[in-house]
């Protein structure tokens, strides 16, 4: 007889509840590696023993890009609608009210620009925590209207991707950010602009499948999960176990879709060298 | 053997019914003309009652009919077998999901280009069930960049259940292949027109559906996921597909109306499979009257126009 039963099974915390960023006094890594949460924070929330990236999202993002942590948010409060009244086991606009209580954020995508050492770039960047960081009308609209303005002002552009994909509860409208991103994207290439584009743990479906692989300069964070289908959906299909290291950054450079892995700590040196080779 | 779908039991037998009378007109050599005059009428009014109110998932029940005729059946009919296929992404492979080629229009020289699925399993197999890999994407662009370089419009036509998820799709790139067609296509310099004629799931079916003018036929569904994948991910079973089929507001009419497609092609009652000549027509049609409107189009005014629509499709709140 067993010891203990499990009774529940599989995960059974709903996605907006799931924590991503560390809270309390210590954080413990997949690898079982405990670590101070101040000391992760003064590492750029990089696990120092075994450089485990842990996930976070645009809030830090902005302040480890941008210097001395300032910048100009657009469109803060943009806000999704919820246009074909989608309900499931819940209700969509109940979900959006129960997101934005539990992360702070009123969506999934953050648009701000700064100085980067000392050059202007204009960041769009994902959040995780909203609703699995998935692509509806607000994330469309957000990385469109940041274009706009970068062709205004002729600044190079960066999105930084981590997103499971496409926000079902938007469908067709969802959807159709694929399409307006990327054709919105072809203006910045027509006026010369830079667009890098940075994917991080997870860049999955629709986002995979638009504007993270568009970039003049495709770069990944270590280790991320990068790919189009999700590595279950994949085992189901062809009805194997998948290699170690599948649709890991590494698996991504090797089969010739990114530029280079940058580590966190480089992150901003590297981007900014990248954007002075781009303008001399 | 005709197929039924589970909602047509009433004509299943009202169709039994008049197999029987015109067996027993034969066989007994009885006199039922009256009764199978009646019998074939009652057919086509049930069939027309039917389908004037079919659900959503009802819709994608008819979009994924086995005898609805697929890509290569229009092509062959709307140019009158004056089609070429053309092969290869100059790379891999050729994807057998995905079929190309030049074809004539009553004299005009189009580029078409769709997915492929097949009539029986042996085919149905060889086209991959009509799910492209990333090769299916780069060959479509190469045909698109093909027609760019000789100044001749782009039709395509959409009928996937997705793009397939395999090993080897990620491992060449499937979201890659994608993103690609999506950026290109914005700047294409033809007219593109793009007609979902059965399924339109996904970033599969949109990897070659940015277009000038977007339509579904009337029993199509366009939508970012399968009601069945929807239903698994949210409600954590199949069983919900009807009501995921609904929410996904994913039939031409819901589309149409949300603005994310330009018009739909009517079918003829009881879905093109019952009457293919009519709907091989409708489409040709649809095709010639767009082809003549976006053809007085300069490519720059096609090309603005075209990243407009789509700029403006989304509802977002502001405060």
């Amino acid at each position: 007889m067993a010891w203990f039963k499990r009774e529940k099974k599989g995960i059974i915390t709903p996605t907006e509840e799931k924590k991503e960023t560390p809270e309390g006094l210590w954080y413990k890594t997949p690898t079982g590696k405990i670590v101070d949460t101040e000391q992760l924070r003064e590492n750029l929330y990089v696990s120092p023993e075994d450089d485990f990236h842990v996930r976070i999202g645009s809030e830090e993002y902005f302040h480890i890009l941008f210097d001395e942590g300032k910048y100009k948010e657009l469109n803060r409060s943009m806000k999704a609608g919820d246009p074909l009244r989608f309900q499931d086991t819940k209700k969509y606009s109940d979900r959006l009210v129960s997101s934005k209580k539990s992360t702070g954020l009123n969506d999934a995508a953050r648009t701000a620009h700064g100085k980067v050492n000392g050059q202007d770039l204009m960041i769009a960047c994902m959040d995780f925590r909203f609703i699995g960081g998935s692509m509806g009308s607000v994330v469309g609209e957000k990385i469109s209207r940041a274009i706009d303005h970068c062709l205004k002002e002729k600044m190079p552009f960066m999105i930084i991707s981590k997103s499971g994909g496409a926000r079902m509860m938007e469908a067709g409208f969802s959807l159709m950010q694929m399409a307006k991103t990327s054709a919105k994207l072809t203006l910045l290439a027509k006026a010369q602009l830079p667009y890098i584009s940075l994917l991080t743990d997870p860049t999955t479906g629709g986002v995979t499948a638009s504007y993270a692989m568009l970039g003049d300069v495709n770069i990944a964070e270590p280790n991320a999960l990068i790919g189009f289908a999700g590595p279950r959906i994949i085992k189901e299909t062809i009805g194997k176990d998948l290699p170690d290291g599948f649709q890991t950054s590494e698996f991504l450079l090797e089969h010739g879709f990114l530029d280079f892995i940058v580590h966190r700590k480089e992150l901003k040196d590297k981007i900014s060298l990248l954007l002075t080779m781009f303008k001399s | 053997m005709p197929v039924y779908l589970d909602f047509e039991e009433p004509l299943k037998e009202l169709q039994d019914q008049l197999d029987k009378a015109r067996e027993l007109n034969e066989k007994e050599n009885v006199n039922v003309k009256d009764i199978v005059k009646g019998l074939e009428k009652k057919i086509i009014e049930t069939r027309k009652k039917l389908y004037s109110k079919l659900t959503p998932w009802q819709r994608v029940q008819v979009s994924r009919h086995p005898e609805r005729p697929y890509s290569l059946s229009y092509i062959q009919h709307i140019t009158d077998g004056d089609f070429i296929e053309l092969h290869g992404d100059r790379n891999v492979k050729d994807d057998k999901a995905i079929v190309g080629g030049f074809g004539m229009i009553d004299g005009e020289t189009v580029m078409f280009i769709g997915q492929q699925k097949g009539i029986n399993t042996k085919m149905r197999q060889y086209r991959n069930f009509g799910m492209p890999n990333p090769e299916g994407y780069r060959k479509a662009l190469r045909l698109m960049k093909l027609a760019e370089r000789f100044n001749k419009p782009v039709v395509t036509l959409i009928d996937t259940p997705g793009a397939y998820p395999g090993l080897e799709a990620e491992e060449r790139g499937q979201g890659e292949a994608i993103a690609r067609n999506l950026f290109e296509m914005a700047q294409l310099k033809v007219p593109i027109i793009c007609i979902i004629i059965g399924e339109g799931a996904s970033g599969g079916a949109l990897g070659i559906g940015v277009g000038d003018r977007v339509v579904m036929m009337q029993n199509s569904w366009y939508s970012v996921i399968s009601p069945e994948n929807c239903s698994t991910i949210l409600w954590r079973t199949w069983d919900y597909k009807e009501q995921a089929a609904e929410a996904l507001k994913l039939t031409a009419e819901d589309m149409l109306k949300n603005k994310l497609i330009d018009g739909i092609v009517k079918e003829p009652d009881g879905g093109a499979h019952v009457d293919p000549e009519k709907a091989f027509n409708a489409v040709k049609s649809e095709i010639k009257k767009t082809l003549e409107k976006l053809k007085k189009l300069d490519s720059d005014k096609l090309i603005d126009d075209r990243i407009k629509k789509y700029s403006e499709m989304g509802v977002v709140k502001e405060r």
